[in-house]
């Protein structure tokens, strides 16, 4: 608690708890991997069901509490701090708490059992209440809710509806809302679907701030089209989540909305690849640059990741894809590709790292992940078109295990790729605590 | 854009996905695990046990085993019980009770009857949806 006495805005606590979170992230990862080749690792002690949900929730969290930091330290430089403080650091301190035990539990063989967020039930009051604190201090911090730039908005819509979505994932504790299976599912799902879009909106809402700051121009962030394309978003995010159970025996509307509405993603691809060149050109601001080259790396994932996920919302290439690791490909690909990239933007703008040693060290992390991602991407899909082609026809004759069997080259090469992109986090990671902290002691 | 629109849009929008929401939430298509039968303490047990780390439902949880949403007509019940008591070389044995694998059926049962998980069995249109 030693930083919460200091002058040092609250930020600073959720983005470094946040970096914690992310070395977790790969040190569990990392383990799963090794699970995949080598089948039967610590079987007894410490499978994979405990692996997998350590990783996940750490990678959760290490986005959600960024994100949060992030916002939060963009409002403070907005309105010239908070509207409490004192609310910042029991959100801090509730999300810290909350997650220490979830992970602490797992270790012992604890599970609510729920898909992400697998902890007990019970562990999600903490952190419904330090969101409630979170949304509580952005709307009084606004205040003013006139002629606001397009990331308020998204800010404000990313916290209410993530609450909704949030609650709306713990409706199976209801009775009515498990009994059956595949109605169960739908509404799990279409929980998880958005508020993946509201996080989402917290990340792009900041990142849109930050290229205000590294342009020197407000002008898009009040531009008719960037509101548009909030709006878009927002649709999107309502309505897409359908893709995630397309092939579960729900009622078919639900497969004709999700597709018509995921098309309208068409036109942000549109944009991307027309806005692409001229962001490049922008490479002048060497004061950010390496935010710039974060965001320019999640640029390129954004594409990657959106062309994916277009072809995934289609049904009939959907049944190929699900069920496989394309899924995860898809899910890894935009969880580090994009989110993660443009988080570590945020954190070097927020930790004001210039020293060129550290810049040069850090790009060189940076550079290491971005030569192991796509092999790393590409390994897991195509492990999934494997797997798909043995679900679609030779699911009857070949067993499963000889199905893994015949694709563990593939994840032999995801296991190495993977721990390079760990060296290259590290690397970033590393550095990044230690300007910080050489800098908190100089001062 | 003016504020006024902007607002107007959101709630349109707004409103929509409520509408959408409810709409959804009293579709329940006539339920075969009611509380505090077999089959829902046997989906309680799943999750406890955080079968999904490795298994699917309907193709969704953890990629390391194989989807479970149809073992039960795919392979008889002492087979199952088989796997439940000793695991294999990646699946822990997680020495459940007489009671619990009973349990554990029922809800296998259950899931089981609500459909097929193969996407083999679903056929694609050339315009880009699929058909039971
Ligand atoms: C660490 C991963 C892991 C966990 C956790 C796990 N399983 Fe398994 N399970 C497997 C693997 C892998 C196989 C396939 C073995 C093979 O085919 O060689 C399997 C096979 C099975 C089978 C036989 C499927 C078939 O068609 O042959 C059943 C039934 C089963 N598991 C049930 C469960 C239940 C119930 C739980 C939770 C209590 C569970 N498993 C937890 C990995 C796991
Ligand atoms: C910033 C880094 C990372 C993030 C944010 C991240 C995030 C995720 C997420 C969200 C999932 C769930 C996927 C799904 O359900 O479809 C997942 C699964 C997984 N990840 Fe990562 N990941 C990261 C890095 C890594 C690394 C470096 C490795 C390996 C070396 C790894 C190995 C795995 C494994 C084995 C799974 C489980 C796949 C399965 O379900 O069977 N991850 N990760």
């Amino acid at each position: 608690m030693e930083l919460l006495k200091d002058k040092k805005p609250i930020s600073h606590l959720f983005v470094i708890t946040g970096l914690l979170l992310l070395f977790s992230t790969l040190i569990f990862g990392t383990i799963g991997a090794f699970q995949y080749v080598f089948p039967g690792l610590y079987r007894e002690s410490f499978s994979f069901e405990k692996i997998r949900p350590l990783h996940v929730s750490s990678a959760v969290f290490w986005i959600l509490i960024t994100a949060c930091g992030s916002v939060l330290h963009y409002l403070i430089k907005k309105r010239n701090g908070l509207w409490s403080n004192k609310l910042a650091q029991w959100q801090w301190f509730l999300f810290t708490i909350a997650v220490v035990v979830i992970l602490i539990t797992y270790v012992l063989g604890i599970f609510g059992g729920r898909e992400y967020w697998e902890f007990h039930p019970y562990l999600a009051i903490p952190i419904i209440i330090a969101w409630i604190l979170f949304l509580i201090n952005v709307i009084k911090t606004i205040k003013d809710f006139r002629k606001q730039p397009v990331y308020i908005w998204m800010w404000l819509t990313g916290t209410v509806f993530f609450l909704f979505t949030y609650l709306e994932s713990y409706l199976w504790l209801i009775p009515y809302f498990r009994s059956n299976i595949v109605h169960d599912m739908t509404i799990q799902w279409k929980s998880y679907g958005s508020m993946v879009g509201c996080w989402n909106m917290l990340i792009y809402g900041c990142s849109i701030y930050l290229m205000d700051k590294i342009s020197g121009s407000e002008k898009y962030s009040y531009s008719g089209i960037s509101f548009a394309l909030y709006f878009l978003g927002l649709f999107n995010l309502m309505f897409n989540w359908g893709h995630h159970i397309y092939t579960l025996p729900a009622p078919k509307y639900i497969q004709y909305v999700s597709y018509g509405v995921s098309m309208t993603e068409l036109l942000l691809l549109g944009r991307i690849i027309y806005y692409w060149k001229s962001s490049v050109n922008t490479a002048r601001k060497l004061y950010h640059i390496l935010s710039y080259r974060f965001l320019l790396a999640a640029d390129l994932w954004i594409f990657l990741t959106l062309l994916l996920a277009i072809a995934m919302s289609i049904p009939a290439i959907n049944i190929y894809t699900h069920g496989t690791h394309i899924t995860v490909a898809h899910t890894m690909g935009a969880t580090i590709g994009i989110n993660t990239f443009l988080l570590l933007a945020f954190v070097c703008n927020i930790f004001k790292i210039h020293k060129p040693k550290t810049e040069k060290r850090i790009t060189a992390g940076l550079y290491i992940t971005l030569v192991a991602l796509p092999i790393f991407w590409i390994s897991l899909i195509i492990a999934g078109v494997l797997k798909s082609n043995w679900q679609m026809h030779l699911s009857n004759e070949v067993p499963f295990s000889a199905m893994m069997q015949s694709i563990h080259p593939f994840f032999v090469v995801f296991l190495i790729s993977g721990i390079i992109l760990t060296i290259g986090f590290f690397v970033i990671i590393g550095n990044l605590l230690a300007a910080y902290f050489m800098k908190t002691q100089e001062n | 854009m003016s504020d006024r629109v902007k607002v107007m849009t959101l709630i349109v929008l707004a409103v929509s996905f409520l509408c959408y929401t409810l709409f959804l939430y009293k579709e329940n298509y006539s339920s075969n695990a009611e509380y505090g039968t077999m089959a829902d303490k046997g989906k309680r047990l799943w999750q406890e046990k955080n079968c999904n780390a490795c298994h699917q439902i309907y193709g969704l949880g953890g990629y390391l085993g194989p989807d479970l949403t149809n073992v039960y007509s795919n392979r008889s019940e002492a087979y199952i019980k088989h796997f439940l008591q000793n695991g294999t070389n990646i699946m822990p044995a997680f020495h459940l009770t007489e009671q619990q694998m009973n349990e554990m059926l029922a809800y296998f049962k259950s899931i089981d009857s609500s459909g097929n998980a193969s996407p083999a069995k679903l056929k694609p249109n050339y315009d880009g949806t699929i058909e039971r």
